[in-house]
């Protein structure tokens, strides 16, 4: 039902249960706000959102307040921009206010907020109490200074990843950010998706660096830089350095990585390849196990610590193939190494992912050989903007190159992986062809690209029907466990941490709505319209990797470099 | 020990979060402090994550997390105490034992504890030691008291 309010003296019209703020959004009136995140419910705690109701003595919250048919409302009055003014200087007056060494300058909407409302000076003095840098995870490190205590992480902790790492500890000035018995992150039951990163208005939160060490081995002679990226860094460096054409920029991406100085590039779509590839084998031995087993796909490295954490009992269910970065920088160290006829420990191999948890990966307990890592050093999207603006390199008059063999051609099916429901997708096609020697009608994914946090389809190939489940993000397993309890057996379970997959990592730049989401996820299924490869068996690459490269290798050739192993994690839950 | 606590947290209904405070009340009570294996157990029985049962109990003054020493010092820090000088008589209980309220000193003989009020607002500034009130306590009496504390405990 809609009705007449009346805004700064001007007539608007608003909707019966909402609120005062998405009334105000939708006619165009912009309020800030810090401590809400959109879809979640409004908890009205930072109070930035106030406006002036009249016939109401105190301010009201807009994000929180329904709107009703008698309101008149003032958004910009001097009442209202005295108090905004006021919380903000007092969030900062305890604030270190060192934005120009802060990971968060210029991306940060404390600061935004503080220039928006014309703060110039630290009016109110706030004693600065010493505050802990928890640099102890692989991933994230945080800056409890830097926290402005709104609380968003926690909820996106509990209420979206179902983690429940953090909270708030202790009451009053002592009241800040932690773990369980204000441990050490890394000791934490923190799944590195780095969702809070995302969310965090500040540099409070922010993934751990490894730029510098990066810059530092481009530097030395006697090493070989191989850099992979997947498919989303492209799409994600594009929009991060302001290009229209963000479709087909990974050819200059190329050429930008070999002008910064790396001497080999290789794609981790071929990575994504060979576990689509090995997950397909995987299903296909299993075929006729009785009783059948269901399928986890374990490519998302949080996901993976969070079976091992939560659902030990899931394990041995979960398949054993590594994550695609983890296969394309094993093949580096082995197969590339031996090309090039130098020493493993001679490559210096970076990998730059849309994911947080990569960081993580690259560390886990069994992604090396003989104590040399598979992969070095993990960037994320942002780092690597960085690192090209850093360099100098004029984006935008670029040649185009094409990456280095022979890890250079993927699918299209790798590019689809990067959204939520598109590994199972690449799976079923590729396990479909292979069944029929036909490719699948894409139209029978309908029901796999639509939204929503738990989605299921049943695909029939040959005489078998197989049922998939596609849990897009963590707060979707509740569905997927009640629809096992209630009997339903699912062939294979697709499981992002992330809600809408690595599109939505958290190394990718910062966005805030969901039609950027959505932006990012037509891109990928557009490429994967457009292109002629689909399916990863088709891939010139792939099939050189299967039939010659890999055989030739006796180091590799039993394809176990591709797999891992995965235990139960006894951290505080 | 294990089992006691079995006991204790199996008087309160399962998976239902309001438990949640009497329940750590009681381990407590019972304890003297809330271990982190407690912590375990409660959030396992009540369906709770420890960081959140952890962030609520450091939310309330009266919730312990290391054992209490064999002297337990409470120190009032009330508005009447506060205004008689409690703050002096605190810091050179810190000083003296090196350690902060809700801490324990290393060799597990003193621990001390902040409270708001004892009921002896005219006394101020008041300490407890275990159990026993002491009134009109000044700063420079501190080290003497704890040296007859720990003359106690040696010869205990």
């Amino acid at each position: 039902m809609l009705f007449t309010i009346q805004v700064n003296n001007k007539k608007i019209k608003a909707q019966k249960g909402e609120t005062i703020l998405s009334a105000l959004n939708r006619n165009g009136i912009m309020i800030p706000t810090l401590c809400r995140i959109k879809e979640f419910t409004p908890t009205g705690a930072c109070r930035i959102c106030v406006v002036e109701v009249e016939g109401r003595d105190r301010l009201v919250t807009a994000c929180s307040q329904p709107v009703e048919e008698w309101m008149k409302i003032k958004t910009h009055s001097p009442r209202v921009i005295t108090a905004r003014k006021t919380i903000v200087e007092l969030l900062l007056s305890n604030h270190p206010g060192d934005c120009l060494y802060c990971d968060r300058n210029l991306y940060c909407e404390l600061q935004r907020l503080a220039e928006a409302l014309n703060i110039r000076e630290r009016r109110i003095k706030g004693k600065k109490t010493k505050q802990r840098l928890d640099q102890s995870s692989p991933a994230i490190v945080r800056e409890l200074a830097k926290c402005i205590l709104c609380g968003r992480c926690v909820r996106v902790c509990e209420e979206l990843i179902t983690c429940t790492s953090l909270d708030f500890i202790n009451r009053g000035r002592l009241t800040h950010i932690g773990a369980a018995m204000d441990k050490d992150f890394n000791f934490s039951s923190c799944i590195h998706c780095g969702q809070c990163v995302l969310v965090c208005p500040t540099g409070a939160l922010h993934e751990k660096h490894n730029i510098t060490e990066v810059q530092e081995y481009l530097n030395k002679q006697d090493m070989v830089k191989a850099i992979q990226y997947s498919p989303a860094v492209a799409t994600g460096i594009a929009e991060e350095l302001g290009i229209r054409n963000a479709r087909d920029f990974d050819k200059s991406l190329n050429a930008i990585l070999r002008k910064i100085g790396f001497d080999k590039i290789y794609s981790t779509g071929v990575g994504t390849d060979i576990c689509v590839t090995e997950i397909v084998n995987t299903m296909m031995e299993k075929e006729g196990e009785n009783p059948p087993q269901s399928l986890y796909i374990s490519a998302c490295p949080a996901w993976v610590k969070y079976a091992e954490q939560f659902t030990p009992s899931i394990l041995p269910s979960l398949s054993k193939v590594k994550s695609p970065q983890q296969i394309t920088g094993v093949l580096v160290k082995t197969l590339v190494a031996g090309q090039l006829k130098v020493k493993p420990e001679q490559i210096f191999s970076v990998s730059v992912s849309p994911c947080i948890a990569m960081k993580y990966e690259a560390r886990r307990d069994g992604m090396m050989r003989k104590g040399i890592s598979d992969v070095d050093s993990v960037m994320t999207v942002r780092e690597l903007a960085r690192l090209i603006r850093l360099n100098g390199i004029d984006v935008t008059n670029i040649e185009r190159e094409a990456a280095d063999e022979p890890l250079s051609g993927r699918s299209s099916s790798a590019v689809l992986a990067e959204v939520s429901g598109g590994l199972a997708e690449s799976v079923i096609r590729l396990l479909y062809f292979k069944k029929t020697g036909r490719e699948i009608d894409r139209q029978e994914f309908r029901k796999l690209r639509l939204s929503g946090i738990f989605r299921e389809a049943v695909f029939k190939i040959e005489d078998r029907e197989i049922r998939v489940a596609v849990v897009d993000g963590l707060n979707g397993l509740e569905k997927l466990r009640s629809a096992q309890a209630s009997g339903t057996f699912y062939d294979l379970v697709e499981v992002m941490t992330c809600q809408g997959g690595c599109i939505h990592g958290a190394g990718l730049p910062f966005v805030m709505s969901k039609e950027d989401l959505k932006a990012r996820a037509k891109i990928v299924y557009q490429t994967d319209d457009s292109e002629a490869i689909s399916l990863p068996c088709k891939s010139p690459t792939l099939i050189n990797l299967y039939e010659k490269l890999l055989k030739e290798n006796a180091e590799i050739s039993d394809k176990r470099i591709f797999f891992t192993h995965f235990e139960k994690r006894d951290v505080l839950l | 020990m294990a089992a006691d606590i079995n006991d204790i947290i199996g008087k309160y209904r399962q998976g239902r979060r309001e438990e949640l405070i009497p329940l750590l009340q009681e381990i407590q009570s019972v304890f003297g402090y809330i271990s982190e294996d407690a912590i375990v157990r409660v959030g396992s029985h009540l369906g709770l994550s420890t960081t959140k049962i952890y962030g609520l109990a450091t939310f309330y003054d009266q919730f312990r997390f290391f054992p209490a020493g064999k002297i337990h010092i409470k120190l009032c820090n009330g508005t009447s105490c506060y205004m008689n000088g409690s703050k002096a008589v605190a810091d050179r209980f810190r000083e003296e034992l090196r350690i902060e309220p809700g801490q324990t000193t290393r060799n597990g003989n003193f621990s001390l504890e902040t409270v708001t009020c004892m009921g002896g607002c005219y006394h101020g500034p008041v300490i407890m030691i275990n159990g026993e009130h002491h009134i009109h306590v000044q700063p420079e009496q501190v080290p003497e008291l704890i040296k007859r504390l720990k003359y106690i405990i040696d010869n205990d």
